[in-house]
């Protein structure tokens, strides 16, 4: 009975992630040819590798067809509704970073914290007759990090792609989107806010508590936990 | 939910809905279906997290109606002649994303009074017949009335545009008590913000905003300037005295049977008096209760009950079961004269009402 492991399918995440096990001892790789999604595990027993967007990590998590995965911890409590009580963060991986922020025009020398964008909310409100708009794909993290901080008369707009943009295009009048050095942000004049970001994010290993855990499932998760060198959880 | 519940649950609502009518109410429908964009206008994003979105491909984004006020209100105003008593009985749906074990989709069966004529009076009628209803199964009711904060509010001998930000976010405790140390000189203001102002009085606001980068985006640079200015403004405002802080701290904390809430408030009173007409009304209501044979003064009052709600509660305001147990409550209620006002645009009428979950009844009944 093996447990499955699921992982990045492309890119630097994949290779990271990769360089991240094999430095302790276990080593993926990719089978068959460059497109097929297929890969092979040596050095852990009783593990199967399932190659998947990062995207689709979350969901197959929180539903338990995956027993472990690796995606980026905005992906987890973007997409799975009461995250912590579906899966748990077994360890951060060190590489991933990127910061869930919530920017606003530069040239708002008024807006630097959430008070701030709060009052200029309510001010933008009342003369132009709808709420200020946040272009996002980050619904629940942004809605939720806004209402604990009180913000109101604000309302989100789908930006799947291009959300800097936005602004200029006057779909949105801020923005909230990962940003890992913020040169995106300044090309489009646009500046973070100084409360600290919505969410810091990496690349983090996570365990489904909803997968089947039966038979010699948990031994084989045991067993890997002590070849990564990890509690065994 | 399994049939036999959900026919238990149904019945029990006809006969709540019974009751109602019976105490002279018309009986009302309301579509399943719900423009989003009212809804969002009155209860901003937060909604979304609570009520289930759709999408019609004529009509635009659309909600599974999360309850009833809203429709019957907008039905009142369009059609409706006062005074009115209007019933309904039917479901409603609620995303629960964090307490997943609460029901998502249950029967609600409501009363609203639409009378302007005394409003202490049909304060009681609603809560006399929820008690009246709700008596067989001995729960403990909350009363609460957000009247008082906002009077005490209004009351503050500080600026309108103070007042209206921490009116704007009575229902939002964690940014009110923000608000309130910040106009009060309790906590400094963000240095961001004496830089700014630091800046502006040195090179002139305009300046200072061409000189951070291009204006993109629907938000002008006289808006920019506008506000500057009114940070500037409030910046040269002494801060609101300390005893009325204390007053609203003790609003805030009040809590004890109607009379002793009663008492408390006319002590506070004699240092506010813009409390008296809140005060008023609060005993006012006393005695229409006791009118209608409710033990009034030992009801439970909370001047904070109801704050933390969806935002349309703003003067009586009550509920039945539910602190404590984890479970809902069985039933809720209060005034909402400020929906009404943002509904009707400008035209207010006074309204009470409130909801009983049917299934909540039986089981309580157990």
């Amino acid at each position: 009975m093996t447990i499955k492991l699921g992982l990045p399918s492309k890119g630097r995440l994949m290779e990271q992630t990769f360089d991240w096990f094999a430095a302790r001892g276990v080593q993926m790789r990719r089978t068959g040819s460059e497109r097929e999604y297929a890969g092979a595990v040596e050095g852990a027993a009783g593990v199967s590798l399932v190659l998947l967007s990062a995207g689709e990590i979350p969901r197959e998590l929180a539903t338990g067809r995956i027993h472990l995965g690796v995606t980026g911890t905005d992906l987890v409590r973007e997409k799975i509704a009461g995250w912590a009580a579906r899966v748990e963060e077994i360890t951060p991986l060190g590489f991933g970073f990127a910061d869930l922020v919530l920017a606003v025009p530069a040239a708002w020398v008024d807006v630097d914290t959430l008070d701030d964008l709060d009052a200029a909310a309510a001010a933008f409100r009342a003369r132009h007759g709808h709420r200020l708009r946040i272009a996002t794909k980050y619904h629940r993290l942004v809605r939720d990090y806004l209402r604990a901080h009180g913000v109101a008369d604000y309302q989100l707009v789908d930006s799947q792609g291009a959300t800097e943009g936005t602004v200029a295009n006057e779909t949105a009048e801020a923005i909230a989107d990962i940003t890992s050095s913020g040169e995106t942000l300044r090309a489009n004049h646009l500046k973070v806010l100084g409360d600290g970001p919505v969410l810091r994010s990496q690349a983090t290993l996570f365990r489904a508590r909803d997968a089947d855990w039966s038979g010699t499932k948990a031994r084989n998760f045991r067993a890997l936990m002590k070849t990564l060198g990890l509690p065994p959880g | 939910m399994v049939s036999a519940a959900r026919l238990a649950e149904r019945a029990e609502a006809e006969r709540l809905l019974a009751v109602f009518t019976a105490a002279g109410a018309v009986q009302v429908e309301a579509d399943l279906l719900q423009p989003a964009g009212t809804l969002l206008d009155l209860y901003g994003e937060d909604i979304r997290a609570r009520a289930y979105t759709t999408r019609d491909p004529v009509r635009g984004e659309m909600m599974l109606r999360p309850d009833f006020t809203v429709p019957v209100v907008q039905m009142h105003m369009a059609e409706g002649a006062e005074p009115a008593r209007y019933a309904y009985a039917g479901p409603v749906f609620r995303m629960q994303e964090e307490e997943s074990d609460r029901a998502c989709e249950y029967m609600q069966v409501g009363y609203e009074v639409f009378d302007g004529a005394d409003p202490a009076a049909a304060d009681a009628e609603v809560f006399a017949l929820f008690a009246e209803t709700l008596a067989p199964l001995g729960l403990t009711a909350s009363t609460g009335d957000i009247g008082v904060l906002t009077a005490a509010v209004a009351g503050l001998s500080t600026t309108a545009r103070r007042k209206a930000a921490l009116m704007r976010h009575i229902w939002r405790p964690r940014r009110f008590r923000a608000l309130l140390d910040r106009f009060g000189g309790r906590s400094a203001p963000p240095a961001t913000r004496t830089a700014l102002l630091a800046a502006a009085e040195e090179v002139g606001a305009e300046a200072l905003i061409a000189a951070a980068g291009p204006v993109i985006g629907l938000r002008g640079s006289e808006e920019i300037a506008a506000r500057i200015e009114a940070l500037r403004a409030d910046a040269a405002e002494p801060p609101v005295p300390e005893a009325e802080r204390d007053v609203i701290e003790r609003i805030l904390a009040l809590r004890g049977t109607m009379d002793e809430a009663l008492r408390a408030l006319e002590t506070l009173a004699a240092g506010m008096p813009a409390l008296t007409p809140a005060l008023d009304r609060l005993a006012a209501r006393r005695d229409a209760l006791a009118a209608r044979g409710v033990a009034a003064g030992a009801l439970g009052f909370e001047a904070s009950y109801g704050r933390t709600a969806l935002e349309y509660y703003d003067g009586f305001v009550f509920g039945f079961g539910g602190n404590g147990t984890g479970r809902a409550p069985v039933a809720t209620g209060g005034r909402y004269d400020a929906l009404t006002r943002v509904l009707g645009q400008g035209r207010e009428i006074q309204a009470v009402g409130g909801v009983i979950r049917p299934a909540e009844v039986l089981e309580a009944g157990r």
